[in-house]
Formats: structure tokens, sequence, C-alpha cells
């Protein structure tokens, strides 16, 4: 029996990992900022077959909450399998440029929030000698876009700072994996026209349950993301800058 | 804005979009509102000017394993519940073609399966429901607002959004059905068929629309109960996929013709007998996905008919020889002896013949189907809501007579100006 803990996990794609793991019988810890969506999780997780769901409320820019909060989840489950950090928010760019407190406050939450529970998660984890921490961030931290480099900029910080901690905790035999999806179909993007390109959440939590128990290092998700991802890097800058991506 | 269309891919529209995460969020202030699953209705009964996706409200609620009762929100799509309750031993009482179906649709186009004949509708099993009209939800049932309950079932969405829904699972012991697939010469051989299988469970005929003469409705009959020995194992996901339109002149008389022929000449014997697994017993076509883009990029809808069964042979024969001469033949033609219909306001079912058949649009197609509905309509049948594009109000007002009580009571509840689809305005309601 597995023993999960999940951040964010009201965002679809947490969800959905979450269902794979109750169908598996497992303890699932879920942390989120909404209680009320938590409830109907806790019911919906019991009937697919979670032997036991427990759920705390956090608010991400809260930091010095954090340690507690975290404390209290590897304190209720004993020993912990897999750390799931899923939650984050799709800034307004253009808000973001007029108003610096708004740019701060979404690399909180995309961002500093992320690491600071990285931090201590990364703590125990390495005490444990065993185990996994992933972190949902995003095909957008590889390059910086007109469009989105708020949020970019956030998830590849997270990324980089994900690159250092898989190698310090390997030596720990902790597994870390960066889970960086492309479009995904979630309420957040409801409003987008879909193409060819979009996954379902419940097709990403799929491949990021399967990384996880193959001890996979690969980020992108699905995998054909690393072919358009190497193609944008490649784009010599003074092409790029000319873009309007 | 987005765009939108339904499985028949026609008509396409743009609308706004909502997809609530519980509820209690659900937008209320709007008008032109209707509800939507997963999108399985082939034509526009589930497009409006606003339409809220329910694929959010999702979850399970409740499971009593000793009655088998689950309540659910009502975006749960069949495919979910199969998949964590085959493994324990459960199954749906009823099932359409497809498991990419949501329970509220399921429940607002009150849907049918190949036990009709013994289990009825998928609302004949639903205990209770929860609808949430202006802001307010109302739970229902046969005892309670049980006016609202028979509106709601099989309500096409028009008498507000369903959000919760408890029914019955029925318990199996393995996932595999064991099949017989008997070869009929012609309609009158099959319909001798259903009526000597009655008892049989699980009863449907693909039927060769395009034959004629003495081979007139040359079909197979393909007849399953639940198997009582085998693993309770999930259906996979499909593997194959449609990835784009295929060009629709691809799709004529002459292939539609070749490729009946074929499937009815691939039984060799006359009768077969074989156990499979549930998946391809009743869902042949959720291997493909978007196999709707078969029929190309202008689309197709498909003509689903009941008559009652006294009108019988005659009425079938008239429509099947009407169907030949066209030479608009179907891929997909289906038969089914229907059960005793239910009492709600809208359901489809009434105890006779239902014929389904698949046709790729063209400018031709309508006139031919204004024509059938003269014979169904000759023969006091009428049209499934859920698969219809085009009909007209005369014809549904003839043919539903329930239609004037089902508006009242959505003005009782104040349903009738806030939920409405291209379809409803369509035909009058």
């Amino acid at each position: 029996m597995k023993n999960i803990i999940i951040i964010g996990a009201t965002s679809a794609m947490a969800e959905e990992v979450a269902k794979l793991y109750a169908a598996e019988k497992a303890n699932l810890y879920l942390i989120a900022r909404n209680t009320t969506r938590l409830e109907s999780i806790i019911n919906d997780l019991t009937v697919r077959g979670a032997n036991t769901v427990h759920t705390s409320a956090f608010d991400a820019n809260q930091f010095d909450s954090h340690e507690v909060l975290i404390e209290q989840a590897f304190e209720t489950l004993g020993y912990v399998d897999v750390v799931l950090i899923a939650h984050g928010s799709l800034p307004n760019q253009e808000l973001c440029q007029n108003d610096t407190t708004q740019a701060i406050e979404e690399l909180n939450t995309n961002g500093i929030s992320v690491i600071s529970l990285l931090t201590h998660t990364a703590n125990k984890m390495e005490l444990q000698k065993k185990g996994n921490i992933t972190v949902i961030t995003s095909v957008a931290g590889d390059r910086g876009r007109q469009s989105n480099y708020v949020y970019g900029a956030a998830k590849g910080m997270v990324s980089t700072f994900l690159q250092g901690l898989a190698q310090r905790l390997n030596k720990s035999g902790v597994h870390v994996l960066d889970i960086k999806p492309g479009f995904v179909d979630t309420p957040m993007t409801a409003e987008f026209n879909k193409g060819a390109l979009w996954a379902k959440p419940d097709k990403v939590a799929q491949i990021i349950k399967k990384r996880i128990s193959k001890k996979s290092s690969f980020s992108y998700t699905p995998a054909f993301w690393f072919i358009i991802m190497t193609v944008i890097k490649f784009i010599p800058k003074f092409v790029f800058t000319r873009l309007k991506l | 804005m987005k765009k939108m269309t339904s499985w028949g891919k026609y008509p396409h529209i743009d609308a706004n979009i909502s997809a609530p995460l519980s509820s209690h969020m659900l937008a209320n202030e709007k008008r032109n509102i209707i509800a939507r699953g997963l999108g399985r209705s082939y034509g526009d009964s589930a497009l409006s000017e606003n339409i809220i996706i329910s694929n959010r409200l999702n979850h399970f609620i409740s499971f009593d394993e000793n009655t088998g009762q689950l309540h659910c929100e009502a975006g749960v799509s069949l495919h979910d519940i199969l998949m964590n309750f085959v493994p324990k031993g459960w199954f749906l009482y009823v099932t359409p073609g497809t498991k990419f179906v949501t329970v509220g649709g399921a429940i607002a186009s009150d849907v049918h399966g190949k036990n009709h004949h013994i289990d009825g509708c998928f609302s004949d099993h639903v205990t209770s429901l929860t609808i949430c009209i202006q802001g307010e939800e109302i739970s229902c049932s046969r005892e309670e607002n049980s006016d609202l309950f028979h509106a709601t079932c099989g309500g096409m969405g028009l008498t507000g959004i369903i959000t919760k829904a408890t029914f019955k699972l029925r318990p199996i012991t393995s996932s595999y059905i064991n099949q017989k697939v008997i070869k009929a010469k012609n309609l009158d051989t099959v319909l001798e068929l259903f009526e000597q299988y009655r008892d049989a469970t699980y009863s449907v005929a693909w039927i060769d629309c395009l034959s004629t003469g003495s081979n007139l409705g040359r079909s197979l009959l393909m007849l399953g109960e639940h198997a009582c020995k085998g693993e309770l194992t999930t259906h996979k996901s499909g593997v194959l996929n449609m990835p784009c339109d295929m060009p629709s002149f691809l799709l004529n008389k002459y292939t539609i013709q070749a490729f009946n022929s074929a499937y009815y000449n691939k039984q060799v014997k006359e009768e077969l007998n074989n156990t499979i697994h549930y998946d391809s017993f009743f869902y042949p076509l959720d291997g493909i996905s978007n196999w709707n883009r078969m029929y190309g990029k202008n689309g197709f809808t498909q003509y689903q008919f009941v008559i009652p069964k006294e009108a019988g042979k005659e009425g079938l024969k008239e429509i099947l020889e009407a169907i030949a001469e066209s030479k608009q033949g179907s891929f997909l033609a289906v038969l089914k002896v229907f059960g005793k219909g239910n009492i709600n306001y809208l359901s489809f079912p009434l105890e006779g013949y239902t014929l389904a058949l698949d046709f790729k649009l063209n400018n031709k197609l309508f006139a031919l189907l204004d024509r059938l509905d003269l014979i169904v309509r000759k023969y006091k049948g009428r049209i499934y809501l859920s698969k219809d594009v085009r009909m007209s109000e005369e014809m549904f007002k003839a043919s539903y007579p329930h239609w004037k009580k089902f508006q009242v009571l959505r003005k009782k509840y104040g349903a009738d100006e806030r939920y409405l689809s291209l379809q409803s305005k369509r035909i009058g309601l």
C-alpha cells in the first residue's frame, strides 16, 4: 500500500493522479487551497478504493506555514512513497507587465512557493533514503516567450532547482522527477479551441504515474513535446526575438 | 467564444463555454443554456448559445456494496464507472453503444441498450437525481417531485442542469459475454428470430439496408448473456484513431454495398457461438477514436425511428424499400425490438421495432429523411431526439404526445426560458 502526498490536489492533473493511486488502495494526503472541493474529492477517492484520505488546507504564498504542513503530512503517513507538487496559476501576462505586485505574486505562487515546499520535502525524503518527489512544471519554462514569460520564468526556476536537487538526492536513493506538460485540457484552458497537440489530464496522469514507478527522469509530457521544445530551443536568438510566439 | 459541434459534426456554432468545478458554480444568470457531457449526441441537442460542460462534475459520491446503488455527479462517464466497478463485480444495467457518455447525458437522453425488451431504459434504474434550476438544486425521484423526475429523464436537458444521480449497478461474475450470432436471410426471418429469442438478455441485429427483393432486410442477429465464468477485467483504451476527416467520396453506394456484402458473408456458418469481452460486444466502435471522421468533413446524421409492433413488418418494409431505392445506404444499420415504453414525458422507446441508420450528409439526404418521416408518422412512430438534427416541429409534436405536459412543467419550474438548445427551438420547445 503506497503513501502519497499531493499538494495542489484539486488541480485537474493532480486529481487524476490521485484517482490512479486510489484504485491501488493507497493512503492519500491531499493539500489544497479550496477545501469545499476537497470534500467531493475525498468521497470520490474513497469510492475508487483509497485506503485513507487525509486533507489539509494551505495557502501556497504563506511560506512560513510550509514547514509544519510538510511535517504533519509525513507524520500522519509515517513513510511517504511519493510527494507530488502540482499547484499553480496561469497568470495574465499583460497584467503582470503593468503591475509589479501582480508579477511578484505570480512568481511566488508558481516559483518561490514550490521551492519552499521542495526544500522541506527534500530534507524529509533525504532522511527516509527512499521515495519520489514529482513536480509539475511546464514546457513554458524552457524558453521565455512574450506571451507568458512571467509564468515561464517561475516554471524555469523550479526546473533548474529540480536539476540540482535530483543530483543531490540521488545519493540518498530519492527519485526526483520534473514533469513538463505541454497543452493540457483543464478548466484553466476551457475557452481555448483545442487541436491535436492537446492532451487530456487523465492521459497525463497515466504518464506521470508510469514515470514515477519506472524511476524515469524524462520530463516532456506527452513525449512528443521533446521534439517541439528541442526545435524551439534551437531557433537562433536573432530569429526568435522577431517571432510572435 | 469557442467553435462547437456534436458527434455528427453538423452544425458548427460559436458558443460561450463554461466548465464549472462544482455544482455551486453553475452559471445561472444567463439564458439559452444547455448542459453538455461528452458531446455524443449526434445533432444539435447539446448546442446552444451558452454551453455548460459537465466534465469536471465527475466525482463518485458513495457506493453501497449491498444494494449496488451508486451515487455520483452527473459528469461521471460510463467509461469511468466500468473502469472502477467491473473489477469489483459490477456492470451497468443499461448501456448505449458507446461508453463515452456521461450519467447526466444518459439520463437526459434516457438511453436504451440491447436489453431494452427486458430491462427498459437507463432511467428505469435511476432511483433519484438532483437538478439545478436557476441556481437552486432540487432533488427528485418517483416519489418526490415526480413530475420533474419524469420530465427530466428523457428531457434532453431542457428542465435544468442534472448535477447528481443515484442508480443501480448490476452484479456480474465475469466481464465476458456469451454471444450467439445468427444469419437471417431477410426481414421476415430476422423478426421471427427476435420473437423466438425474446428471452435473451441482449439482442440486436445489424441489417444490410441496400439489399432488395427477397433479400430485403438480410441481417445478422446478435444475442448475448453475461458469462458466469471468466475474469473481471476492464476494457483497454482504443489503439486505433481516425486522425483526420476521410475524403467523403470514399463512402458511396458501391463501397457501402461492398462492405455490407462482405460483412454479411464474413460469417459462413448459419450460427456462431463464442465468448467475447463486454467491450467488443457492447462498444465495437469505441475501439476507433473519432470514428465519426469516417463520414468526411461535411458530417453525418443518424436517423433512428421506432414504430409500434402492430405496424411492424409493413412499416419496416416500406421504409427499407424507400432507403434501398434512394441508394443512400448506411454502414451502420441496426434493428432492435423494444419492450414496453416508460412514462417519462419525452422518452423515445415504445413497444415495437426501432431501426437506426447512419447517413453521410449531402444535399439529397434531408429530402429522403422527410419522406421517411411521413412513413414513420403514418405508422404512429417517432424519431429519437438524441440523434436528430432536422426534424420539423410538426413531426415532433405529432409524435411525442406528452410535449404539452412537458412545457407546462418547464414553465412551472421556470426552466422554459432558460434552458434551450438549437434542437428545442427548432421543434418548438
